[in-house]
C-alpha cells in the first residue's frame, strides 16, 4: 500500500511537537489516556511519552469482568516498557449498577455503557491527574463511525485521528510498541471472542485502501470501480461514512438568534490562550 | 537604485492565535536579534501579527495602519527594514490581509492579499476583502514586490512583479503542512512550495524571500521551510525544522545582474504578445 505508507520519523516528529503544543495552549503539560492492550492506544501512549516524558503520562486500565485478560496483560507490558504511570480501574461494579438493574442484554448497548463507563473514568483521573484525556481513535475507525459517540470517541485531543489503520501499524513498529500487540488481531474486547475484522466484514487493509481513494483522493464510484474496488463494497461504505456522520459533529443546534454558536459565532479552540 | 549587497532576517515565528500585543513583543525581540546580526531587513509571515485560522477574530483584530500597533514597528523601521503581516481595516471600512513594508520610519508599502485562498480547509474570502494590484515599489534596498502565499500560485503575480523589474519577491505565508502518504519522506507541502518557489526565482530571474510561519493551531500546524533562493535558483538560505527560528542570509547585489547577462529573461519577455493574447481573449468574450 505505498499510497498510504509514510515516513514514520517525519510523523513521530510532527504528532510530538502537535502534543506538546496543543497541550499547552490548553494551558497543561500531561496527558491521561485509556490504554486497552490494543494497537490504538499504545501508539498514543507512545507518542505521549516522547512527547511529554513518561511521567506525564497516566495510562488507565478499564475492564469490566469479562474483558479478555490478556489485554490487560498486554497493557501492563505497554506500560512497563514506556515507564508510564499507571492505574487500573474495574468498571464491572460501576457498569453492573446500571446493567444489572435494568436488565440491559442487548450485545451493543453493553458494549455502548462500558464504554462511556470508561470515558467517565478517564475525565475524572484527568481532574485528578492534572492532565487531558488524549484520544486514541484512528482515521479508519472514526469514518466508518466504528466506535461509541462520548464513549471511546471521547477526548480533548487527538493524534492519530488522520492516521489509517495501516499507517498506525507502521508508526507502532517505528516506536517499538511489543510484538504481543503488533501481532494479534485487533479487537474492541466488548465480548468474548470479537474482533474488529469479523464484526466489520472486511479487513482493515481493504478498508483503508478504499477510503484513502475514495475520501484523501476523492475518487467517484466509477473511478474506483475502474481501480478494481467491488462496487456492492464501495456503495457499502459510503452510505457507512454518511450514516455515522453524526459521531463526527457536535450536537447539532437550532437556531434561532442572529448569532447562533457555531454557525455564526466561530472561533478555534485555541481563541484567548 | 539596483538592489544592494545586504544581510536580511528570516523570521520564522509561531504568532499566539489573536495575541497582537504578544506578537509584537515577539516581533520586537526578532528585530533586535536581527539588527544583532548586523541585518538591514526583516521579513514576517503573513499574518504574523495575529495568527491565521481566526474567523470571528478577523474583525476584532483589524488595525489600522496609522494605528499604535505599526507605530512600534516604525519606529524601529528606522534601524532596518520590516515586512510584517497584519489584519488591515481600511478607511472604508473593508478588511484585509496585508503586509506592509516599513522603512526609515514610514510605511513604504502595503500589499492586500489578491488571491484570498477559499477551498479546501480555507476560508479567507468569508472573511477578508481581496487586494486589487500588484504594485512594486522602491526600497533603499532594492525594488522589491510582495506575494502573500496564494498570490503565487497564481503565475500571474509574479509575473506583473518580473515586467515591473523587482529585484526581489518577498513572499509571506501562512502555509499548512500536508500529505504524509506516498511514501515521501518529506511532507508534500515542502514539495509543492520547493516547486513553486525554485520556479518562480528561475522564471521571473528574482531573488526569492519566503518567510513561513510555524506551529499550530486547532490541529492544524504550518511547516516553515522559510527560505532565500537566488536568481539562478540556487537555496542561499533555509530554516530546518518545525521550530521558531531566525535565520540570516547575505543578498549579493550584483547576482541579479549577471543571471540576466547569462540568461536575459526580462530582455526577451515580449510582454506585448501577452497584451494582445488577453486583448483577444477579452474581445472575444465581449462577442459572446
Amino acid at each position: 500500500m505505498k499510497e498510504l505508507d509514510i515516513h514514520p520519523p517525519l510523523v513521530e516528529q510532527l504528532l510530538t511537537q502537535f502534543l506538546r503544543e496543543e497541550l499547552a495552549s490548553a494551558g497543561f503539560t500531561r496527558a491521561v489516556l485509556g490504554i486497552s492492550g490494543g494497537i490504538d492506544s499504545a501508539l498514543v501512549a507512545a507518542l505521549c511519552a516522547r512527547a511529554l516524558g513518561a511521567e506525564n503520562v497516566l495510562g488507565v486500565m478499564m475492564p469490566y469482568r469479562t474483558s479478555n485478560p490478556d489485554s490487560e496483560g498486554h497493557a501492563r507490558l505497554l506500560a512497563k516498557e514506556l515507564g508510564i504511570q499507571t492505574k487500573k480501574v474495574d468498571i464491572s461494579a460501576m457498569a453492573d449498577g446500571y446493567l444489572a438493574a435494568h436488565e440491559v442484554k442487548d450485545r451493543m448497548r453493553r458494549g455502548n455503557v462500558m464504554a462511556r463507563c470508561r470515558m467517565i473514568v478517564l475525565y475524572d483521573h484527568s481532574v485528578d491527574f492534572k492532565g487531558l484525556v488524549i484520544g486514541t481513535s484512528n482515521k479508519t475507525e472514526i469514518l466508518l463511525g466504528y466506535s461509541t459517540q462520548w464513549g471511546d470517541s471521547a477526548s480533548a485531543i487527538n493524534p492519530i485521528g488522520d492516521l489509517y489503520k495501516h499507517q498506525i501499524y507502521q508508526l507502532s513498529r517505528h516506536l517499538g510498541v511489543p510484538s504481543a500487540i503488533l501481532d494479534k488481531a485487533p479487537s474492541a474486547d466488548l465480548f468474548e471472542g470479537q474482533t474488529d475484522e469479523g464484526e466489520l466484514g472486511f479487513t482493515y487493509a481493504e478498508a483503508d485502501r478504499l477510503l484513502y481513494w475514495m475520501v484523501d483522493e476523492r475518487m467517484s464510484e466509477s473511478e474506483l470501480v475502474a481501480r478494481g474496488f467491488e462496487v456492492a463494497f464501495v456503495r457499502r461504505m459510503a452510505a457507512r461514512i454518511a450514516a455515522t456522520q453524526f459521531k463526527r459533529v457536535m450536537p447539532i443546534i437550532a437556531k434561532l438568534s442572529q448569532r447562533t454558536i457555531n454557525q455564526d459565532f466561530r472561533y478555534l479552540r485555541d481563541w484567548g490562550k | 537604485m539596483p538592489l544592494t549587497d545586504c544581510r536580511l532576517t528570516l523570521a520564522q515565528t509561531n504568532p499566539a492565535l489573536g495575541a497582537v500585543q504578544r506578537n509584537l513583543e515577539d516581533h520586537v525581540a526578532a528585530i533586535q536579534a536581527a539588527l544583532a546580526a548586523g541585518s538591514q531587513l526583516i521579513v514576517f509571515p503573513e499574518l504574523s501579527l495575529t495568527g491565521y485560522f481566526l474567523k470571528d477574530q478577523t474583525a476584532e483584530l483589524a488595525l489600522d495602519v496609522d494605528g499604535p500597533e505599526l507605530r512600534t514597528l516604525l519606529e524601529l523601521s528606522k534601524r532596518i527594514s520590516i515586512l510584517v503581516g497584519f489584519v488591515e481595516r481600511a478607511r472604508d471600512g473593508r478588511i484585509y490581509n496585508s503586509a506592509a513594508f516599513l522603512e526609515d520610519g514610514k510605511l513604504l508599502h502595503v500589499h492586500r492579499k489578491v488571491h484570498l485562498v477559499t477551498y479546501g480547509m480555507f476560508d479567507e474570502e468569508r472573511e477578508f476583502a481581496a487586494g486589487d494590484e500588484f504594485r512594486a515599489f522602491e526600497s533603499k534596498l532594492g525594488r522589491f514586490g510582495v506575494l502573500i502565499c496564494e498570490d503565487a500560485w497564481h503565475v500571474s503575480s509574479g509575473l506583473q512583479h518580473f515586467l515591473a523589474g523587482v529585484d526581489a519577491m518577498l513572499v509571506p505565508s501562512c502555509s499548512p503542512g500536508r500529505g504524509v502518504g506516498g511514501g515521501a519522506t518529506e511532507l508534500g507541502s515542502e514539495t509543492t512550495w520547493r516547486t513553486l518557489l525554485d520556479a518562480h526565482a528561475m522564471l521571473f530571474q528574482t531573488w526569492v524571500v519566503y518567510a513561513n510561519r510555524v506551529g499550530w493551531e486547532d490541529g492544524v500546524f504550518f511547516w516553515g521551510g522559510s527560505r532565500v533562493i537566488d536568481p539562478f535558483g540556487k537555496l542561499v538560505a533555509r530554516i530546518e525544522g518545525f521550530e521558531p527560528a531566525l535565520a540570516q542570509a547575505s543578498i549579493d547585489g550584483g547576482a541579479l545582474r549577471r543571471a540576466r547577462v547569462a540568461t536575459p529573461l526580462l530582455r526577451d519577455a515580449k510582454p506585448w504578445l501577452l497584451a494582445r493574447a488577453l486583448e483577444r481573449i477579452a474581445a472575444a468574450e465581449r462577442a459572446q
